[in-house]
């Protein structure tokens, strides 16, 4: 590979000091020599490389941006300003001024559909997991059916859901009375919950479904034995079980959803007051050319989808990458061994 | 007595099934239903078309709407991607499953952060970027914004993959006298290829519904993307939305990755899961 001659990160090739050959070693890690930690230096460090120049380069490019203004007319002076003026934190300042009931909007926008999307997706999705858990005929049908929505592209769902809401459309025809979608108001918001619900409710339902595969018979007999009905069966052994797994796909969902662009922008329309996400508000100045406030928004966008993943690894323990840091931090999950094996979490 | 309520409840199962199938392929079976209509029925609501004509996909091929030039650059951009995601990934992802180093745990949730990165903050910054040095309506400035989903998408998928083969196979290879990259080359990268394959078929959808960089990047019709070129198919008039032209290159687009889907739908389910449960 060509990969040979980039410098890897200085932190990764530094050695370890020199082992005693005769020093037992964890378990899992036979050969983690100085050998095997220059090889993994080589192999990690083009990928990281890559990730430095796609996202934290131009991470920091917009934190930088989001302190100029706009070219154009300099008040001060009355002539056309060729460079963007420096304007320090002007543009986060302008959120809580006049300028910033867009703003806010937006985030309101934004934090209604991540909440109610979620939250119906999942309730849908593990409804789907234990019906297609039960059933044992048509599971292979079914399966591929729960996939389709998922592999249609967004955009396409955008279009084919605004077909669906248009005034002359299927949904007024089923619903018996004309109601004007696609246009500002609440029924707006109404038609992308509903569209965005039908394309990730069947993935939450998948990713429930494969935890609920791996919870062993027994625990279930022991549970009938001692007198649990299904209700009970059901909040004390299947929820508590595929916790983990709910959690990890609500947490892929809330940041999925509080990125959400397309649906908005092609069911509705791009600067729509009543569907305007933070993605669209940002997207939006920076077509305008207005870089520095969209520069700024996409930071303040950045720094909420953080603290919300944060929020979920803190406070819920969603565990994302599982057993991989041999000796790392454990999950407090779940004590069935077999299922906390397996309960790694990586899609 | 129990036998009916048997009967009864693997009824009730059954009408939960098919209430599923029905939720998640009814919005599908529409788009399939509009598109076969003609423009003088397309506002029918009955299940089956009354005539079965394929005028709008006539229209979708219109040399005026350049669909067939916006498919070219989807599967440009979207390969591209895939097979450069694939390629850094494999390696990457093999040392995190299969080698010990120091802050492999912090490098991998790093990497598994940026996937959940919001597009739109590296988009805004790139966009004034690829303004100033000319790669506007460019394939690389569709395709550079993507790595950074494609890559870590794929570096853990691979992880997992890796993860689950047994040591012993490379240990027996190492034994048999392999270095550690022959056993890698001839050992492990054949063994791995059903989950190279998968991560590759997941990789590409993901790069192939690709939307908003696709949007930003390009204002020239003939650089548009497949998904971004339906959504700005224009009618006979400005104010007349072509729906049954959108609906049949909507059939278009995703009828390929729906029948990869059903094809590969066991591996692609093991791949979506792999995290949560596998």
């Amino acid at each position: 590979m060509a990969d040979t001659k980039v410098p890897p990160p200085a932190t990764a090739v530094r050695r370890e000091p020199a082992e005693p050959a005769d020093r037992p070693r964890p378990r899992r890690q036979p050969r983690a020599t100085a050998g095997s930690a220059r090889m993994a230096a080589l192999l990690v460090s083009p990928t990281l490389l890559v990730l430095t120049v796609v996202v934290l380069y131009p991470t920091l490019m917009a934190l930088h941006e989001s302190l100029y203004g706009p070219k154009g007319l300099d008040p001060e002076t009355g002539f056309i300003r060729a460079t963007e003026p420096f304007v320090g934190l002007r543009n986060y300042a302008d959120i809580f001024g006049e300028a910033g009931e867009r703003f806010w909007n937006a985030f309101w926008n934004t934090t209604f559909f991540t909440v109610v999307t979620v939250a119906l997706e999942t309730l849908i999705g593990v409804a789907m997991a234990l019906i297609m858990h039960k059933a044992f005929r048509g599971r292979g049908l079914v399966r591929a059916g729960i996939l389709v929505p998922w592999a249609v592209p967004t955009a396409i769902s955008g279009l084919l859901w605004r077909w669906i809401f248009n005034s002359d459309g299927i949904a007024n025809a089923l619903i018996g009375h004309q109601v004007l979608w696609t246009t500002e108001g609440f029924h707006a918001k109404v038609a992308v919950i509903v569209a965005e619900v039908w394309k990730t409710a069947p993935f939450i339902g998948l990713l429930v479904l494969a935890g609920l595969q791996v919870i062993p018979k027994e625990v279930y007999e022991a549970a009938r034995m001692d007198g649990a009905g299904p209700p009970r069966q059901f909040w004390h052994i299947t929820l508590p079980l595929v916790k983990p797994a709910l959690l990890v796909a609500m947490l892929f969902r809330c940041m999925d959803a509080l990125r959400m662009f397309d649906l908005p922008y092609i069911l509705v329309g791009a600067q729509k007051h009543s569907v305007e996400t933070l993605s669209m508000l940002a997207q939006n100045e920076a077509s305008n050319v207005r870089f520095g406030p969209a520069s700024a928004y996409s930071v303040l966008l950045f720094l909420y989808v953080f603290l919300v993943a944060l929020a979920f690894v803190r406070l819920l323990g969603a565990d994302l990458i599982g057993d991989v840091g041999a000796g790392g931090r454990r999950r407090k999950g779940s004590r069935i061994p077999a299922l906390r094996r397996r309960s790694e979490v990586t899609a | 007595m129990t036998t009916l309520t048997a009967k009864w409840r693997s009824g009730l199962l059954y009408a939960g099934v098919i209430a599923v199938v029905a939720y998640c392929l009814a919005p599908f079976y529409w788009m399939l239903v509009s598109s076969l209509r003609r423009t003088s029925d397309i506002f029918d609501t009955s299940l089956f078309p009354s005539v079965v004509s394929f005028e709008n996909y006539r229209a979708v091929f219109d040399p005026a709407q350049g669909f067939g030039r916006a498919l070219l650059n989807s599967l440009l951009v979207a390969g591209v991607t895939t097979v450069l995601a694939l390629l850094l990934a494999t390696f990457t992802a093999y040392a995190m499953a299969r080698l010990e180093f120091r802050f492999k745990r912090l490098i991998l949730t790093l990497i598994i952060a940026t996937s959940m990165f919001p597009v739109v903050s590296i988009v805004v910054p790139l966009l004034k970027l690829f303004t100033d040095i000319g790669w506007i309506n460019s394939y690389q400035a569709m395709i550079v914004p993507s790595m950074s989903f494609a890559l870590p998408l794929a570096v853990w998928n691979l992880t997992t993959f890796f993860r689950q083969m047994p040591d012993e196979l490379e240990h027996a290879a190492m034994v048999d006298g392999c270095t550690r990259g022959q056993a890698f080359r001839r050992v492990i990268i054949p063994l791995a290829a059903p989950g190279i394959f998968t991560t590759a078929i997941i990789t590409f959808i993901a790069a192939w519904n690709e939307f908003l960089i696709a949007l930003s990047m390009t204002n020239k019709p003939g650089m548009q993307t497949a998904p971004v070129a339906i959504s700005k198919f224009t009618g006979a008039t400005t104010y007349e939305t072509p729906f049954g032209s959108q609906m049949a290159a909507g059939v278009l687009v995703t009828v390929p990755l729906v029948v990869m889907v059903l094809v590969f739908q066991r591996r692609i389910v093991a791949g979506l899961t792999a995290g949560a449960a596998k």
